[in-house]
């Protein structure tokens, strides 16, 4: 177990430690105490490791994560796991604005809420949200799954590519092209995987969710579509 | 009828044959019109201004003897590992997608024979331009379309796109024309489908989230690239102020000239500045910063032989940057090709619909059938001769005003022959002393 102050240390000596572990997995626990808030914690890792950040967290921590896993013990500010490549991000607390914005892989996991444009163009990743999620979340999301247990605010998937949306509380109100869609047995096997990995399998139940999708009208345009935008 | 003599048809200048066109093909088709390059107009450019050459008062440097240094280092306010040019004209960001295979490595082969730098664009990094390419800006757009960390960490410099000048405030677009298989695979999209991207990023709004982007992209790459930060050509006071409060290592200024892969046409003429406006303003903000020539700015729009690159730099720029002129070199609107263009119902030097990926250059195409006419070999070739062509025309230009470095050039060097080139560039109208908006004057 490695423990780093990011008080005493800084967060250039932080990341340069984090990112010398590509390619070899010796020192595979890293605890980072005093975060304070920090930017761009532990930004830019890749390799196998299980990263713990005892606190709370400034815009982009584990951004453009690749292989870690690494855990909050507080809030999150914006932009969290934003662009992430794979690995794990785990969040005890709330997450602010564009929670794993553009996320390619991974799984994105947070407690609380989250706030505004979680999942905004999201690329693949997999998040779930223990809470509610804020509004315009997975604005021109592409692809990935995005699991929400509380509620979703105004404009969900506003001009929504492929990624599915479930949502087990209301929604108030959908964006462009996106509409309400079945639920089939494969999207029911879906979301009890993710749901047990998000660790949220003894909350909910994939049952209670709707599952909601592009009604891909938007794909090509149609003048008569214009209203729409 | 009459014998007496009557009034000829008169046209309209409101309701020229062009507009009534327009308004006719909008009325017929219901879709605004798109199309590629930059703004068509008759814009205040750099033809308004000419140097005044050494005389008694200043004496010139021996054409092909003395020496006239053309290069440049790009990233020296942070990066760890700044880039040096051999010339001071780069290669602005084309996609993948928007533009062929073939054609990205042509960049790549031609502007690092000519020792410079190539741009990536909102499509990804392909294997061809990193292959092909010394020198490669990797942009940082608003899609993040194939971004990820190794890529980044793969490139020399980083380009994050807040704007073009084409269309300052607007996004990307790809027709499904050209969302081929692969090019689909890379943006993660359905085959087929129009691809508008986002004109915001969706992670950050406002200089103080940029300043904090920059940040987290210079702890990604351990503070080794040099970041630009590219703008269009709208309030460039401002925003170059903003981008070097921020942190840029370079800003990229791009004026409504510069080219788009495809963009309405009403957007294209009818919003930004042209360059020959911005550069001044943005000088002058790096100056007021205490920051010029620290902070290096990079213009592009319209930029076409070494009286431009020249005219740019006089007037404070470090470097330039060229897209349209690029495909020319490459072939784009080539009269060679006449009767193809003619078969899509345009003519070579008008052709524009670069949207509809039908390029009979095989340039701006996903078409196998069209793109492996072109010839990347020959292509790069092509691209390296004018490039070479455009900084021997500056160096001429910087001996001729007595400069032993391109970066020597200063305003004192130029006179405008129109009052707005005059007004705009900060430099006096021809045989006078008047710098229109200057001391007081209108």
């Amino acid at each position: 177990m490695q423990t780093f102050d990011l008080a005493k240390e800084g967060l250039r000596a932080l990341n340069a430690s984090l990112h010398a572990l590509k390619g070899q997995t010796n020192m595979t626990e890293w605890d980072i105490i005093n975060p304070r808030g920090a930017h761009a914690i532990a930004a830019g890792v890749d390799a196998p490791v299980d990263i713990t950040v005892r606190g709370s967290t400034g815009y982009y921590c584990a951004g453009m994560n690749k292989q870690a896993t690494i855990r909050i013990k507080g809030s999150a500010g914006p932009g969290v796991a934003e662009n992430m490549m794979s690995g794990t991000v785990i969040i005890d607390g709330d997450a602010s604005q564009y929670a794993g914005a553009t996320g390619n892989g991974g799984l994105l996991v947070i407690k609380g809420n989250a706030s505004s444009r979680c999942g905004i163009s999201m690329k693949g990743i997999d998040i779930v949200v223990h809470g509610n999620i804020g509004h315009m979340s997975c604005f021109m999301a592409q692809s990935g799954n995005l699991v929400v247990l509380g509620n979703a605010g105004e404009a969900l998937g506003d001009s929504l590519y492929e990624a599915r949306l479930f949502v087990r509380g209301s929604v108030k109100s959908l964006g462009a092209d996106c509409i309400e869609k079945e639920m089939r047995p494969e999207h029911l096997a879906l979301l009890a995987d993710l749901l047990k990995r998000g660790e949220a399998d003894h909350k909910a139940k994939p049952e209670e969710f709707k599952r909601y999708g592009s009604a891909r009208k938007l794909y090509n345009f149609n003048i008569d579509n214009a209203a729409a935008y | 009828m009459s014998d007496f003599p009557h009034t000829p048809p008169k046209m309209s200048w409101t309701f020229s044959n062009d507009v009534n066109a327009e308004i006719r093909r909008a009325a017929a088709t219901g879709i605004y019109d798109i199309r590629g390059g930059g703004s068509k107009r008759r814009l205040p450019h750099f033809d308004d201004l000419l140097f005044l050459g050494a005389s008694i008062s200043r004496y010139p440097l021996e054409g092909y003897r003395e020496k006239c240094a053309t290069d440049v280092w790009l990233g020296t306010r942070f990066a760890r590992k700044p880039i040096h040019l051999d010339i001071p004209i780069t290669i602005a960001g084309m996609s993948f997608g928007a533009l062929s295979g073939p054609a990205k490595e042509a960049l790549g082969r031609g502007a690092t024979a000519a020792g410079t730098s190539t741009t990536t664009g909102d499509g990804g990094m392909t294997e061809e331009e990193r292959g092909h390419s010394r020198t490669l800006v990797y942009q940082y757009l608003p899609s993040r379309y194939g971004m990820n960390p190794d890529d980044l960490r793969r490139a020399d410099a980083i380009e994050v796109v807040v704007g073009q000048g084409a269309k300052p405030g607007g996004g990307g677009m790809l027709l499904g024309q050209k969302i081929s298989d692969r090019v689909a695979a890379m943006r993660n999209l359905p085959k087929g489908i129009d691809q508008r991207s986002a004109c915001r990023h969706p992670d950050w709004t406002g200089p103080d989230d940029l300043e904090i982007k920059l940040l987290e992209l210079r702890e990604i790459t351990d503070w080794e690239k040099p970041i630009y930060v590219k703008v269009g050509g709208a309030r460039p006071y401002y925003d170059t102020a903003l981008a070097v409060k921020a942190g840029a290592d370079v800003v990229v200024l791009d004026g409504m000239q510069g080219g788009t892969a495809a963009t309405q046409d009403v957007f294209i003429e009818n919003v930004g500045m042209p360059i020959l406006a911005c550069i001044p303003q943005a000088v002058k903000a790096l100056q007021d910063l205490g920051m010029h020539r620290k902070v290096q700015l990079i213009v592009s729009g319209g930029i076409r032989n070494g009286a431009d690159v020249a005219k740019a730099m006089a007037l404070g720029a470090d470097a330039v940057s060229i897209g349209t002129a690029a495909l020319v070199a490459l072939g784009d609107n080539d009269p060679a090709l006449e009767a193809e263009y003619a078969k899509l119902g345009t003519t070579a030097g008008a052709y524009d619909d670069w949207h509809e990926g039908r390029d009979p250059a095989g340039i701006t195409t996903q078409d196998p059938n069209l793109f492996n006419r072109f010839d990347p070999v020959l292509g790069g070739r092509r691209l390296k001769n004018y490039l070479k062509v455009m900084t021997l025309e500056a160096q001429t230009i910087a001996r001729a005003c007595g400069k032993n470095n391109l970066h020597n050039l200063e305003p004192e060097d130029l006179c405008a022959l129109t009052i707005e080139g005059a007004a705009m560039a900060g430099v006096p109208l021809a045989g006078t002393n008047w710098i229109p908006g200057r001391n007081g004057s209108f």
